[in-house]
C-alpha cells in the first residue's frame, strides 16, 4: 500500500528516535563496562589502570553484597505479594456494583501519583515517627509501646510504604482485566452450582493470569531500582541496603567507580533477565 | 462483568470498599489536615490535631523560607519540557511505524522497550561524568534531556498503540481522493490522533514530575525540582511536620488532579499495550 517515497520518508521519521535511544544506550553502557575493568577512584588518584575482572569478584565477595541481594529480594517479593493479592481482591470488589464507585476508585489510585520522596517522608515522619507519628499516638492510645518502625522493623516498614505506592498500579491493571471477563461464563458456572471459591480459582484466576504476570514483571523492573524511598527514610541503614542502593553508595558516596560499575553491570544483567520475560508477553500482544 | 446482586450484598460490598478506600487515602488526607495546623499542634494526638485551630501559616512559611516557587517552576519546566521534546521526537516515529510498517518495525519497537528496562543505577556514573564534562550538572537542560530519554520508549509505545487504532482504510480513501502526505497528516491524521497525543502528554508529565532518581542525583540547589527539594526535609531541624505537610501538599496536588484524569491511559501507558 505504501509507495517507495513514503517508505523512505518513514525511515527518516523514525531516525531521530532511534538515534536518541541508541546514543543513550551505547555511550553510558560502554563507559560503565569500561570503568568496570578499571581501578578508578576519582578522589583518590583517579585512573589506576586495568584490573581485569577484579571488580566483579570483589563486588560479589564484599560483605555487603549478599545482604543487599537478600534485602532486594525481600522488598521486591514482599511488595509483589502484597500488591498482587490485595490488588486482585480490590479489583474484584470494585467490579461489583457499589455506591460511589467513582470516588472509591479515585481514592484508591491516589497514592500512585504521589512523588516517591513525598511518600517516603510522609510515612517516615507523620506516621512512623516513634514519638509524634500518627501510629505512635494510636499505639499509645491502646497503652502499647510505640514501635520504632524504620529502625527496628525497617524492612516491613519499607515494604509497607512501597506497597502503598504500588497497590494502585496493580489494582488498576487487574481491574481492567477483570472488566473484560465474560459474565455469561460466570453466570453459567453459578447456575451449575459452582461455589464462589471454585469460580474464583477455575474461571476468574485463569482469566487474570496474563494481567497478573504483566503486573509482576513490570513491578519487578521498577522495584529492582527503588531508590528515593530508601534515600529519604533510612538512607540504607538498618539493613535496608538494596543492590541499587549499594551501587549508588559505591559510585557516588565512596567514589569507587570501578567497583560500582561492576555492580552496575550485575544490575543490568539482572534487569535484563526479568525484561526478557516481559518482552515476550508484550511482543505476543503486538502480533494480535 | 456487572451482574445483578441483592441490595444486601451491595451494602456489604460498598462498606468494605469504602473502608479500604479510606485507609488507603488516609495518609494524603492527614497531611492536608496537618498542613493547616501550627507546628505545635501538628505533633499532638490525632483528636487534639483535629480540634485545634486551623491556619495558613505553614504555607506562607514554606514559600518565604525556601524559594519554594523556584523549585516548583523547575518541576514544571522539567516535566513539561521533557514531555514536549519527547512528543516531538516520538510522533513522527510512532506515526511511521504504525502506518508504514516494515519488516524491522517490530524489532525496533521491542528494542526501544528494552532501553526502558535499563536500570538507571547501572549508568549513574557515566551520566554524572558526561554532565560534568558538558557543564550541565544541576541544570534544567540536563534533566529535560535525561527525562525525555527515559520516557521516550513509553511515549513512542503509547502513541503507537493509539495510532494503530486509527483505521488504515481512512488513509487509503484519502489517498484515492488525491490527498498528498502533507494534507493526509494535517487534515486526517492529526484530528484523529489528538486524543491519543493528549493522553500520552498527560501521563508522561506525571511520570516526569515524580521521577526521583536522576532528579535526586543530578541536581543541587539550582535546578532541583520538587522531588529533590522535598528530600531536603529528610534531615529535619526542630518542629517541621506542618511545614513538610504544606510543602508536600503543594507538590502533589497538581499531579494528583492530572493523575485522576489519566486513569485509563495509565494502564495502557505502563503496560505497553499488554493490558487494555
Amino acid at each position: 500500500m505504501s509507495t517507495k517515497h513514503s517508505r523512505s520518508l518513514a525511515r527518516i521519521m523514525v531516525a531521530p528516535a532511534v538515534f536518541a535511544l541508541l546514543v543513550w544506550m551505547i555511550i553510558p553502557l560502554s563507559m560503565t563496562l569500561y570503568f568496570s575493568f578499571k581501578k578508578y577512584l576519582p578522589l583518590r588518584g583517579g585512573d589506576l589502570g586495568w584490573v581485569g575482572f577484579e571488580n566483579y569478584t570483589r563486588f560479589i565477595s564484599s560483605s555487603s553484597f549478599w545482604p543487599a541481594v537478600a534485602t532486594t529480594m525481600i522488598i521486591v517479593g514482599g511488595v509483589l505479594i502484597i500488591t498482587v493479592v490485595l490488588g486482585t481482591l480490590i479489583a474484584l470488589l470494585l467490579d461489583q456494583p457499589i455506591w460511589g464507585q467513582g470516588i472509591v476508585r479515585i481514592m484508591i489510585i491516589a497514592p500512585f501519583f504521589i512523588m516517591p520522596t513525598v511518600s517516603g517522608l510522609i510515612w517516615k515522619n507523620m506516621f512512623m515517627d516513634p514519638t509524634n507519628g500518627f501510629l505512635a499516638h494510636i499505639w499509645r492510645a491502646f497503652g502499647a509501646e510505640p514501635i520504632q518502625w524504620l529502625s527496628h522493623a525497617s524492612l516491613p516498614s519499607l515494604i509497607m510504604i512501597i506497597s502503598w505506592q504500588w497497590l494502585p498500579f496493580a489494582t488498576l491493571i487487574l481491574l481492567t482485566a477483570v472488566q473484560s471477563l465474560d459474565s455469561e461464563q460466570l453466570e453459567a458456572a453459578e447456575m451449575d452450582g459452582a461455589k464462589p471459591i471454585r469460580r474464583f480459582f477455575h474461571i476468574i484466576l485463569p482469566h487474570l493470569a496474563r494481567a497478573i504476570t504483566v503486573v509482576i514483571l513490570i513491578q519487578t523492573i521498577f522495584l529492582l531500582s527503588i531508590f528515593a524511598e530508601i534515600f529519604v527514610t533510612t538512607a540504607g541503614a538498618f539493613g535496608t541496603k538494596t543492590l541499587t542502593y549499594l551501587i549508588f553508595q559505591r559510585v557516588l558516596e565512596s567514589q569507587n567507580v570501578g567497583l560500582g560499575s561492576a555492580g552496575g553491570v550485575y544490575a543490568i544483567i539482572l534487569a535484563n533477565i526479568v525484561a526478557i520475560f516481559l518482552m515476550r508477553i508484550v511482543g505476543k500482544n503486538l502480533d494480535r | 462483568m456487572p451482574r445483578a446482586v441483592t441490595t444486601q450484598k451491595k451494602i456489604l460490598n460498598s462498606a468494605i470498599s469504602w473502608a479500604l478506600a479510606i485507609i488507603i487515602f488516609f495518609p494524603i488526607f492527614w497531611i492536608v489536615v496537618l498542613s493547616f495546623k501550627t507546628e505545635g499542634d501538628a505533633i499532638r494526638t490525632p483528636i487534639e490535631v483535629l480540634t485545634s485551630t486551623w491556619t495558613f501559616d505553614s504555607y506562607a512559611v514554606v514559600q518565604e523560607r525556601s524559594d519554594y516557587f523556584k523549585h516548583f517552576s523547575n518541576s514544571v519546566i522539567i516535566a513539561i519540557g521533557s514531555t514536549l521534546l519527547g512528543i516531538i521526537i516520538a510522533v513522527p516515529a510512532a506515526w511511521s511505524m504504525a502506518f508504514v510498517p516494515s519488516k524491522r518495525t517490530r524489532g525496533i519497537l521491542m528494542w526501544m522497550l528494552s532501553t526502558k528496562m535499563l536500570p538507571a543505577v547501572g549508568v549513574l556514573y557515566p551520566i554524572y561524568l558526561i554532565f560534568i564534562e558538558l557543564g550541565i550538572l544541576d541544570s534544567r537542560t540536563g534533566l529535560v534531556v535525561i527525562l525525555m530519554l527515559i520516557n521516550l520508549p513509553i511515549i513512542i509505545w503509547m502513541l503507537y498503540t493509539y495510532f494503530k487504532e486509527i483505521p488504515a482504510e481512512i488513509l487509503e480513501a484519502a489517498r484515492m481522493d488525491g490527498a498528498n502526505l502533507r494534507s493526509e497528516i494535517l487534515y486526517i491524521l492529526t484530528p484523529m490522533a489528538i486524543p491519543g497525543i493528549a493522553s500520552t502528554l498527560l501521563l508522561n508529565i506525571i511520570l516526569a514530575w515524580n521521577e526521583a532518581f536522576w532528579t535526586l542525583n543530578l541536581t543541587a540547589a539550582k535546578a532541583a525540582p520538587l522531588t529533590s527539594f522535598i528530600a531536603s526535609y529528610s534531615s529535619p531541624e526542630g518542629l517541621f511536620f506542618a511545614k513538610l505537610s504544606a510543602a508536600s501538599v503543594m507538590a502533589i496536588t497538581p499531579i494528583l488532579i492530572m493523575g485522576w484524569f489519566s486513569q485509563k491511559q495509565l494502564v495502557r501507558g505502563l503496560t505497553f499495550g499488554a493490558v487494555k
